[in-house]
């Protein structure tokens, strides 16, 4: 049976339309008509992507294939709208308007005071579409049209408060680093029409062996692989996308934004594109082992360092934002190592318990009275037991402890670095079990630090100006004006709705997914080098591998990771201090986040203002304007200057000149005729 | 015998003359005007004398046209003299450079 061209329409356009309603009619909807239309539209996508997902899984739909419109064509250049519809595809439909859906939800409650609601609720479903239309694309235009769709509601997003100067800093930096992977991102779209001479995937696909052998030469006497070229380019692309390390800077910076799309965009779907991209292109990849061993590297590194910098920040969003980054190098890994279907797997386990994570730290800001540092929370467990309670399923999972969801996909992301024989695959192996120990530090610091131990802020009833000072961020910190309550319904609901998935998803789907060969055609990988197909053969089954689990050496980092964190901030709270002094050195290198910042600010900020200036003063203010305008005139002046000395105004002078003039010329004529 | 040489000759000697009354004097501009007035007739002596030599009228009457503006020159140059009196006290070529650059 073929899947109905009407639904897939509806599914990518009501968001669309939601959004457009929102955004353009804000006003007169008001505020209730503008939450209502868009959670609508993305509610109604989401309820067709479960549906299309069944219908792909067990309804035995083919694969769909469509162009649907022409955008535009040049030559044999044809840019077509079009849809593909596959496992892969469903399952990235059904993560994002799910957690699109619930995101939309919580808004409710986080931005209920904000004056820019109608506006936020605009951007949150245009990006839903922006997204869809991403991951339901059958072409690389298409593909190219969402990613920068995306990134431009990012940009919009990480600047919604954009009176704060922090925000518009965060947001231009987000958008400048993205600008750097989506050049490359463009120059590999540009070298597949170059090579395969087709933008359509299928088609793509289907020519991409023809690459083998095949070379391009960029400079004289230098000649490239052509598949490896393409692969890194797209993957710098992804490296932009997906914050990958180097062009990992803009991630943290953005948590500017308001947490629900921190959640939504900077954590759970928007930065995973990059992982969809690699994994949907994965028989172009597969052409080249060089590039899956950069990727791996790449991600390996990510993996392991950006999760250290987690461990010494005080910011609890800023905390779940580097182990964005970190997990992110953890798929990255799995891209890289061949296991595609361990990095979209664990991209969708990540997506349930890290928007958790993101939504349940929003929840305490707001108890906290949008107080983030995490040095004046504490002991928040017994005025917010939903959000305990969920943070906690959502920390395990990300700690990968078994049978938690993030379990199933990590181990298995781990076990597959472990199992490859791809070139840097030892530096990956080492940086992701690492990286094991270090999840669960950051992870168990910020719970504990959140809700356990002491409290470390005061309530202070404050008498006489009511109201006045409320919500004026910062007043001063760690006094709050209320006790801190639990969240109202509209934020506790989406939690306990992600918690879910966090919790079982992993137990219910692993087998299939990991080891069944669901995606089938979706996603290729070359025999040689099937690491999953050979785990697979280990495989009996989630529970076995849950109890097998607790014999390895992850889990046993988890633990000693939950032993260290608790022992250093529960049961002895002096001592976070007494290792910071003795480790001085690593404390300033990780708080400094390895001096990248600093590094990209003096090169190419400072860089580029330098040569602007150098432009401007030598270029555009010395050649243009001083040598060529205004030389020019001053050369006209300084000629006229002489030559307005001939002007006496003496009238016997001309006469003289006029006969003097007559008479050289005679005197020419004569003596030129004479010889 | 007095031949056409002579008349070149003596009218070349009448322009060299006004040109010389134009360029040495500096003080007075009637004589500039009077100058000007030889410089005319300086060319009326050639006319005449090469119309007499090829035996062409035509000469002749161009000489007539001639005296005619230049009656007609000199009437607008003295009422321009006069103006310039009245406007600058003064009638020196010297002085006047107005229009200098």
């Amino acid at each position: 049976m073929q899947l109905s061209t009407s639904i897939l329409l509806i599914i990518a356009l009501a968001p669309l339309v939601g959004a457009a309603l929102a955004g353009l009619l804000g006003r007169q909807i008001g505020r209730a008509g503008s939450h209502t239309v868009t959670i609508l539209g993305v509610g109604i996508a989401c309820v067709l992507s479960f549906y299309v997902l069944y219908q792909v899984v067990w309804g035995g739909a083919q694969v769909y294939n469509h162009d649907l419109y022409t955008w535009f064509q040049i030559g044999k250049v044809h840019a077509s709208v079009g849809f593909m519809i596959d496992r892969l595809t469903a399952m990235m439909m059904c993560v994002v308007t799910f957690v699109s859906l619930m995101v939309h939800v919580y808004t409710i409650g986080y931005m209920s005071d904000d004056p820019g609601y109608q506006r936020f609720f605009s951007y949150i479903a245009l990006f839903t579409f922006s997204m869809l239309m991403l991951v339901m694309s059958n072409n690389f235009l298409q593909l190219f049209f969402g990613w920068e769709a995306v990134g431009l509601v990012s940009y919009l997003l990480i600047g919604f408060w954009f009176k704060k100067p922090t925000a518009t800093f965060a947001n231009l930096k987000a958008f400048l680093v993205n600008r750097v992977g989506d050049f490359g991102f463009l120059l590999g779209i540009a070298a597949v029409l170059y090579f395969l001479g087709t933008l359509d995937y299928s088609q793509a696909f289907q020519a991409a062996p023809s690459l083998i052998g095949r070379t391009l030469h960029i400079t004289q006497g230098t000649s490239w692989d052509a598949a490896t070229v393409i692969c890194v380019l797209l993957f710098i692309g992804a490296m932009g996308k997906s914050a990958q390390v180097p062009l990992h800077v803009w991630l943290p910076d953005s948590m500017e934004g308001p947490t629900p799309i921190s959640a939504l965009i900077h954590a759970a779907t928007m930065v995973t594109a990059g992982i969809f991209m690699v994994a949907r292109m994965s028989p172009i990849f597969e052409l080249s082992s060089g590039a899956l061993s950069f990727i791996m590297v790449i991600g390996a590194t990510g993996a392991l360092f950006t999760g250290l910098i987690g461990i010494v920040q005080n910011d609890i969003k800023r905390v779940v934002a580097y182990s964005t980054l970190s997990q992110l190098g953890y798929m990255t890994v799995a891209l890289g190592v061949s296991a595609y279907a361990g990095g979209v797997y664990h991209l969708m386990t990540h997506a349930f318990f890290k928007a958790l994570l993101f939504l349940g730290a929003g929840s305490v800001i707001i108890a906290m009275h949008h107080e983030q540092d995490m040095r004046y929370m504490g002991g928040l467990r017994k005025y917010m037991p939903i959000t305990y309670i969920t943070m906690w399923i959502g920390s395990l999972a990300l700690c990968g402890v078994p049978f938690f969801s993030g379990f199933y996909s990590k181990d298995a992301i781990i076990e597959a670095a472990g199992e490859s024989h791809r070139w840097g695959a030892g530096y990956a192996y080492f940086c992701v079990m690492a990286g094991a120990l270090v999840t669960a530090l950051y992870t168990f610091r910020q719970m504990h630090l959140t809700f356990h131990g002491k409290e470390r802020f005061k309530v202070v009833h404050s008498h006489g100006h009511g109201h006045d000072d409320h919500g004026d961020d910062h007043h001063e910190p760690g006094v709050l004006h209320h006790a801190p309550k639990e969240s109202p319904w509209v934020v506790t609901v989406p939690l306990i709705a992600l918690a879910i998935p966090s919790l079982l998803i992993g137990f219910f789907t692993v087998g299939p997914m990991l080891f069944g060969g669901w995606f089938g055609s979706a996603i290729h990988v070359e025999e040689a080098h099937n690491v999953l197909g050979e785990m697979g053969h280990e495989f009996h089954g989630a529970l076995a591998m849950a109890l097998h689990g607790f014999t390895q050496l992850p889990f046993w980092l988890v633990v000693a990771g939950f032993v260290i964190t608790t022992y250093v901030y529960i049961f002895n709270p002096a001592m976070a201090d007494r290792i910071k002094r003795a480790l001085k050195p690593v404390y300033v290198i990780l708080d400094r986040k390895f001096w990248v910042d600093e590094v990209y600010f003096a090169i190419f900020a400072r860089g580029g203002v330098a040569l602007g200036r150098a432009l401007w003063r030598g270029g555009d203010a010395a050649t243009i304007d001083g040598a060529m305008v205004n030389g020019s005139a001053s050369l006209v002046q300084r000629i006229a200057r002489v030559a307005r000395r001939l002007q006496t105004g003496r009238l016997y002078e001309y006469a003289f000149a006029m006969i003097f003039g007559l008479v050289l010329l005679l005197g020419g004529y004569w003596l030129l005729g004479r010889g | 015998m007095i031949t056409l040489s002579h008349f070149i000759v003596l009218g070349a000697v009448l322009f060299c003359i006004s040109l010389a009354g134009i360029f040495i004097n500096r003080k007075n501009v009637i004589v500039l005007l009077m100058a000007i007035e030889l410089m005319l007739l300086a060319v009326n002596i050639n006319f005449v004398a090469f119309s007499r030599f090829h035996g062409d009228v035509a000469g002749q009457v161009f000489v007539f046209f001639i005296l005619t503006v230049a009656a007609a020159e000199s009437a607008i140059g003295l009422a321009i003299l006069v103006l310039l009196f009245r406007n600058r006290h003064t009638i020196n070529v010297a002085e006047i450079d107005s229009m200098k650059g």
